[in-house]
């Protein structure tokens, strides 16, 4: 087991973090660097609950290796809210009660959030699709579809 | 074996400061209490618990479903560097087994494994993949013996004997009438089987252990019910149960599979010995392994009725898998038992329940414990009936459907508010959905969505209806009670209220209706919930569909109490008249003359606080004809299910899902809504894809990938009629919501399956190759020259 230094950028701040060249991102994210918002719920890309933006598009944290990410920044869902505000989405999750566990919850404002800045009209069957890759095992997404829309 | 290199200081943990909010009143949608937290992640979920210091610990688990163990070799285990504890049953002080209803299962195996998962020893280390890697080490002998997979057959005179009790579990005979005299005009029969599911909450189980330094330990942990699982660390751990503090951790979604324990003695045990915080966490693959799961059941069935549609007699036989160990069995069967015939008005009942304890994974608690799988039996039978007397399905049941001051089959008298007919004919009268042409359409309306593969040329359109009903509470005799404290302080020149309880928030929405309630209750606009521990008295277990009921009940109590002491004393000082007085605002209100007195200036720097302790009425165990006041409350609803199926492909799109259910009151609107319709996921999940695969006793498909959920485009739209009919014996008249929705619509999307496709479809979850008829649905290719209906009709 040869460690190695990775630096990262992670919501704008630069982390340089000695591990493991096979460590996962998804959990370099959470035990290196502390940011807990980003769940592992199945670590192996099914469920999308460790969602994050890579290079400014979402990937699965739990399917890359943190060192495959030097020199990509990496949004987390703690940088979503500005100075404490929420986004108009979060507010609307938080709303409509687009959750109840709230486990798959930073995964799918992570999606949803890069997909609307592309798509700020999308039909109902458009958000589905966007989401199909976010399991959400409480709410039935019914409340998530409303939030969004 | 242990070795403690280093005692480092263990201070308490800190915990996230508590939120005060300012709910809506009772009835009103209003927001989670913990709903901002959790959209800027910084909600603490207990993966989420780090401290200083901390050690991971692991568990070694049996290959084997049916094992004898002659051998467990730790030596180079505790040789590898990093390790702190290697732990077997040999290192549990106190009472080495345990179990929420029976203490049937060893904390860590001896002599014996019964299922393949089962927990043999425990590591500690300083990295999670050295306790690893220190698991591979251990080497034990097993004899590997024959595993007992199949309830029936372990029900066999001459089967081995899993436990000294036998492999009967359970035996619920319920006699209702006399079916052997009961005369029926029309009979029809049919077998039933429903596959083992997974409650796939999305937070895998974890928790951290850390010990005093007193001997004593606290544990931070996600579970359903913390006072049930303290007193079982306690009795393990040889501790008394105030030396064993459980605070409630980030709960990520529970259904049932976080009522028995994980790890909660094991953490604690090499917390204890090893003098460190110990972490456990499991990944999704042990997650199948480390909970348990709902029931599969076999369920046999006949019923007989009058030429025109009168239910004359049920019987029924129902056998099920309850695996290795008791877990919450007993509740399964009884509930099965009670609620075999379905909502209805029968005279005449035989109803045999089995419970059996097979090599397979434990199953125990999961949404609609028992009553799930009846439904799906009971409703396919009244639609077979309904066929053979050439009858509308929903006429049928609402002919037969039970009213208060009826007889249930086991004797209890229907209680009102019970409207299974309102409920039905309003469920009937709610608009179809417009039916889209299906050339032209857009692929994601189709079913196979977008891997384009139906063009609509087999696809055909089924429509179907069932009713479902559950118990709310705990019943047959348990003690079934919630406590809650309710202070009221002035902090800051603003009344605050402040409520304790140790109610298991797991994503239902209990912490925001505790402080709706608070709020409604004592006018003032400022709510803590504080954090759920065992430092109150118990509040009972979240499931059930009970948490609103009793702990709301608990801490409306409680709040009437502070108000009352609030009103005496402003009679003491101001000679009102208690009968006019209110709270509002954080003022005391005299009906007629306004403000009395500010609630801050009343107090003048003291705190009214209240302790109360909820029991709801008693109920009683059931007697040796399955006949007694078993239940406390009972929750229905109907349901109504449009699907379309490709016949040539096996491949299903639910439409819509219709649904009537009589809540008793709508606490917070906009939650009850989520709840029904995450409910009616489940019920989908398991209608058309949620199984584990077990093979002799094997697990087959312990992973997302292989056990498939349901996706937002396997959801539906779903319209709702939502009935608020007052159980007087209720707080506000509100009903468990929970469970109805998932009961209900697992029959009612294979009844529309059913419909499509003229076939019969008898076990759940049905799969393709059922649809299309390459396997019957017990696995039995169909007879050579069968067409199946379906053809037939084409």
């Amino acid at each position: 087991m040869s460690s190695a230094d990775v630096k990262l950028q992670i919501n704008g701040q630069a982390y340089t973090v000695n591990t493991e060249p096979r460590k996962l991102l998804s959990d370099v994210i959470r035990e290196e660097c502390g940011l807990t918002g980003t769940h592992v719920g199945c670590e192996h890309g099914v469920c999308g609950a460790c969602t994050v933006l890579l290079d400014g598009r979402p990937a699965r944290s739990c399917l890359v290796f943190a060192i495959q990410c030097e020199g990509m920044p990496i949004t987390t869902i703690e940088a979503m809210a500005q100075d404490g505000k929420l986004t108009t989405l979060q507010q609307a999750l938080h709303e409509e009660h687009g959750l109840q566990c709230g486990f798959c919850t930073p995964g799918i404002l992570i999606t949803l959030d890069s997909y609307l800045a592309e798509n700020p009209h999308p039909s109902e069957d458009e958000i589905r699709e966007a989401l199909s890759g976010n399991l959400c095992r409480c709410t039935g997404y019914r409340n998530i579809i409303r939030a969004e829309r | 074996m242990t070795r403690a290199e280093t005692i480092p200081t263990t201070p308490t943990r800190e915990r996230p400061e508590t939120p005060v909010s300012t709910p809506g009143r009772v009835g009103e949608s209003t927001t989670r209490a913990d709903g901002v937290p959790k959209v800027t992640g910084e909600f603490e979920y207990s993966s989420d618990l780090w401290m200083d210091g901390m050690l991971y610990g692991a568990t070694l688990r049996s290959p084997h479903p049916h094992a004898n163990i002659w051998s467990v070799d730790t030596s180079e285990a505790e040789a590898v560097p990093g390790i702190f504890a290697v732990l077997t049953h040999e290192d549990v002080p106190g009472r080495k087994v345990c179990g929420m209803e029976v203490p049937d299962q060893p904390v860590l195996a001896w002599e014996r494994v019964r299922y393949q998962g089962e927990p043999i020893a425990l590591v500690a280390a300083d990295h999670p993949e050295t306790a690893r890697r220190a698991l591979e080490k251990i080497s034990v002998e097993y004899e590997v013996l024959d595993p007992i997979t199949d309830a029936e057959e372990a029900m066999r005179e001459d089967t081995p004997k899993l436990h000294l009790s036998g492999n009967l579990l359970r035996h619920i005979h319920v006699v209702h009438g006399d079916v052997d005299t009961a005369e029926a005009d029309v009979v029809v029969e049919g077998e039933y089987e429903v596959g083992m599911q997974d409650q796939a909450f999305l937070g895998p189980e974890s928790g951290l252990a850390v010990p005093d330094g007193r001997g004593g330990v606290d544990l931070y942990i996600s579970t359903q019910w913390l006072h049930i699982d303290r007193d079982q660390v306690a009795e393990s751990l040889g501790l008394e149960p105030d030396q064993v503090r459980l605070h409630l951790s980030g709960v990520g979604g529970a259904f049932g599979g976080r009522e028995d324990l994980s790890m909660q003695i094991h953490s604690c045990l090499l917390a204890l010995h090893t003098g460190r915080p110990v972490k456990m966490m499991y990944n999704r693959e042990e997650s199948f392994y480390g909970h348990v799961h709902r029931h599969p059941a076999r369920m046999r069935y006949e019923h007989g009725a009058t030429r025109d549609g009168k239910l004359v007699y049920i019987k029924a036989r129902l056998v099920f898998d309850g695996g290795a160990y008791a877990s919450s069995s007993n509740a399964v069967c009884l509930n099965a038992g009670t609620f075999a015939c379905g909502p209805y008005d029968v005279p005449n009942a035989l109803v045999d329940s089995y419970m059996l304890y097979t090599n397979n994974p434990p199953c125990g608690a999961m949404r609609g414990f028992g009553a799930v799988q009846v439904c799906f039996a009971h409703e396919a039978q009244m639609d077979k009936l309904a066929k053979a007397l050439g009858m509308d399905p929903v006429e049928l049941r609402i002919k037969n459907a039970i009213k208060p001051g009826d007889r249930f089959p086991f004797g209890q008298e229907v209680p009102p508010p019970a409207p299974v007919a309102e409920l039905l004919e309003r469920l009937k009268a709610m608009p179809m959905p417009e039916e889209e042409d299906i050339t032209g359409r857009d692929l994601r309306r189709l079913p196979g969505g977008v891997s384009n593969v139906t063009h609509g040329e087999g696809v055909r359109r089924g429509v179907g209806y069932a009713v479902g009903y559950k118990n709310v509470g705990f019943s047959a005799g348990f003690d079934d009670y919630s406590t809650a404290k309710v202070t009221l302080s002035v902090e800051g020149g603003e009344p605050l209220v402040r409520v304790h309880t140790a109610a298991a928030e797991v994503g239902q929405g209990i912490v925001t209706l505790e402080a709706q309630i608070a709020r409604t209750e004592l006018g003032v606009n400022k709510i803590a919930v504080l954090p759920a521990d065992t430092s109150i008295d118990s509040a009972g277990s979240t499931s059930a569909s009970r948490q609103s009921y009793v702990t709301g009940a608990a801490v409306k109590a409680a709040c009437e109490a502070v108000r009352e002491k609030v009103f005496a004393r402003v009679r003491e000082e101001f000679g009102e008249d208690p009968d006019g007085l209110s709270i509002e605002d954080g003022n005391v209100v005299a009906e007629g003359h306004g403000i009395v007195v500010p609630l801050a200036e009343l107090l003048d720097g003291e705190e009214i606080g209240e302790l109360v302790k909820y029991r709801h009425k008693p109920t009683y165990p059931l007697d040796e004809n399955g006949q007694g006041d078993a239940h406390v409350q009972f929750a229905f609803a109907a349901q109504r299910a449009i699907v379309e199926v490709d016949e040539e492909l096996g491949l299903v799109r639910v439409v819509e899902v219709a649904t009537t259910q009589d809540v008793g009151k709508a606490m917070n609107p906009q939650a009850l809504e989520g709840q029904i319709e995450g409910g009616i996921a489940q019920g989908l999940g398991l209608a058309l894809l949620e199984e584990i695969q077990v093979k002799e006793g094997r697990i087959q498909n312990a992973s997302f990938t292989d056990y498939l959920l349901p996706t937002i485009l396997d959801m539906p739209p779903v319209k709702m009629e939502i009935l608020e009919l007052a159980d007087p014996d209720a707080p506000y008249g509100l009903k468990g919501v929970g469970e109805p929705p998932t009961i209900a619509s697992t029959p009612a999307i294979v009844a529309a399956l059913r419909d499509a496709t003229g076939r019969e479809l008898n076990r759940v979850p049905v799969k393709p190759e059922h649809i299309v008829g390459i396997s019957g649905p017990t696995g039995q290719p169909p007879q050579p020259g069968s067409r199946g209906p379906a053809a037939e009709r084409a």
